[in-house]
């Protein structure tokens, strides 16, 4: 008997060449049980949003460290809905200054997690996210 | 009976709508009741693609030889569904899925079709969700379907049993002579690849092979083809023995 699973596709938008953090933050959901599809680096969103499409994600992690965050965060999110994932949870992580914040939860990024964030506390945003919607568009 | 969404699904990627596939491949891997159903209704839409499985050791190049095959065969105006199987942790059950990295030059174009899989822990689980998944990609109307999967075991020979073509990638490095004649992997595959052919050690890798395939025993014609994939080089020639395969079926 398989089992649902989240899976979570993390991707950094952009020309950004620092993909410690989102390797650091892949390995650590694999710890929680996720399921990730890292597709690394310097992807548009365009591309970022079709894969999440194809390979029906609960949640997409974009990361920017390149300050181009307020162009390509709300980008991809407006990409990830026109392509019919409607109920994708899109977070955000990087070096995203407090001001930038609300405009970026405004534009659909559910949460900006910063540098320092413990693993947990993104597990546990994710879970409660999802859990709260009762995971009603999966089975 | 299907209920309204499900047969919304279906009724979506007949129209083409990638989310709609996406959703329905989800259904197989989470071993939905309504997969029997679904396939049973989507089976007048199949039967034309050609399965090719691709599988062999780690770190051997598997996913870069699919992202260069998959744009030779775009070359030739094929439509391709990529299955990308990784394993899932023994201690968590996650699992960090990393073959679609290698391929981002085809996430835009709109007759490829790549998704990620993990293994979930079971072989028996893991066959059953990749063929559904292998007849969802068909009925969805992908010419050629490419199921890569890591090492050798259970997993690989069920994938022999769904695909039309078994291409076995082997790196410079696998092993002597005795390695190459161990029952398993090199006995199924139809296409030994040996990638990483400007490595040391290629050309012996290659007559090994050789000397253990031929005289070949029961009609079981097996080619050995050398790649570097990264450098473009051998994908033309695996491509002409992939399609010569098919020609044939």
């Amino acid at each position: 008997m398989r089992h649902k699973k989240i899976r979570v596709l993390i991707a950094k938008p952009g020309l950004d060449g620092h993909d410690r953090g989102a390797k650091v933050v892949a390995q650590g959901l694999r710890d929680a049980g996720m399921e990730i599809i890292y597709v690394g680096l310097r992807l548009t969103p365009e591309q970022i949003a079709e894969a999440a499409i194809q390979e029906d994600v609960d949640v997409v992690g974009i990361d920017c460290l390149s300050g181009a965050h307020m162009a390509l965060f709300p980008k991809t999110v407006s990409l990830i809905r026109e392509k019919g994932g409607e109920n994708i949870l899109v977070v955000g992580g990087g070096t995203i200054p407090k001001k930038d914040i609300p405009k970026l939860r405004e534009a659909g990024i559910a949460q900006i997690f910063g540098p320092g964030t413990p693993i947990e506390e993104i597990v546990k945003f994710i879970e409660t996210t999802l859990g709260k919607r009762g995971n009603d568009n999966q089975d | 009976m299907l209920t309204e969404r499900v047969t919304k699904l279906i009724n979506g990627m007949l129209a083409g709508q990638k989310n709609s596939l996406a959703q329905l491949i989800s259904l197989a891997e989470n071993d939905s009741p309504d997969l029997p159903e679904i396939i049973k209704m989507l089976h007048p839409h199949r039967g034309k693609a050609y399965c090719v499985g691709i599988t062999g050791p780690p770190g051997g190049g598997k996913s870069t030889l699919i992202d260069r095959l998959t744009a030779t065969i775009r070359s030739k105006g094929w439509s391709v569904g990529i299955i990308a199987v990784d394993p899932s942790s023994p201690i968590s059950g996650g699992a960090v899925l990393g073959d679609r990295i290698r391929m981002n030059q085809h996430y835009l174009d709109e007759d490829v079709f790549i998704r990620s899989m993990a293994t979930r822990g079971s072989h028996g689980g893991l066959s059953k969700a990749v063929a559904s998944t292998v007849k969802l990609l068909d009925a969805s109307g992908k010419d050629i379907i490419i199921v890569e999967t890591v090492g050798v075991g259970q997993t690989e020979l069920s994938i022999k049993q769904m695909a039309d073509t078994l291409v076995l990638v082997l790196v410079p490095g696998y092993g002597d002579a005795l390695q190459v004649m161990k029952a398993g992997s090199i006995e199924v595959a139809d296409i030994i690849v040996v990638n990483k052919a400007d490595y040391q050690g290629a050309e012996r890798l290659v007559n090994e092979l050789r000397a253990t395939l031929t005289p070949n025993r029961r009609g079981h014609e097996q080619s050995i083809i050398t790649t570097q994939a990264i450098n473009g080089i051998g994908i033309g020639e695996l491509y002409q023995a992939l399609d010569q395969r098919r020609k044939k079926r």
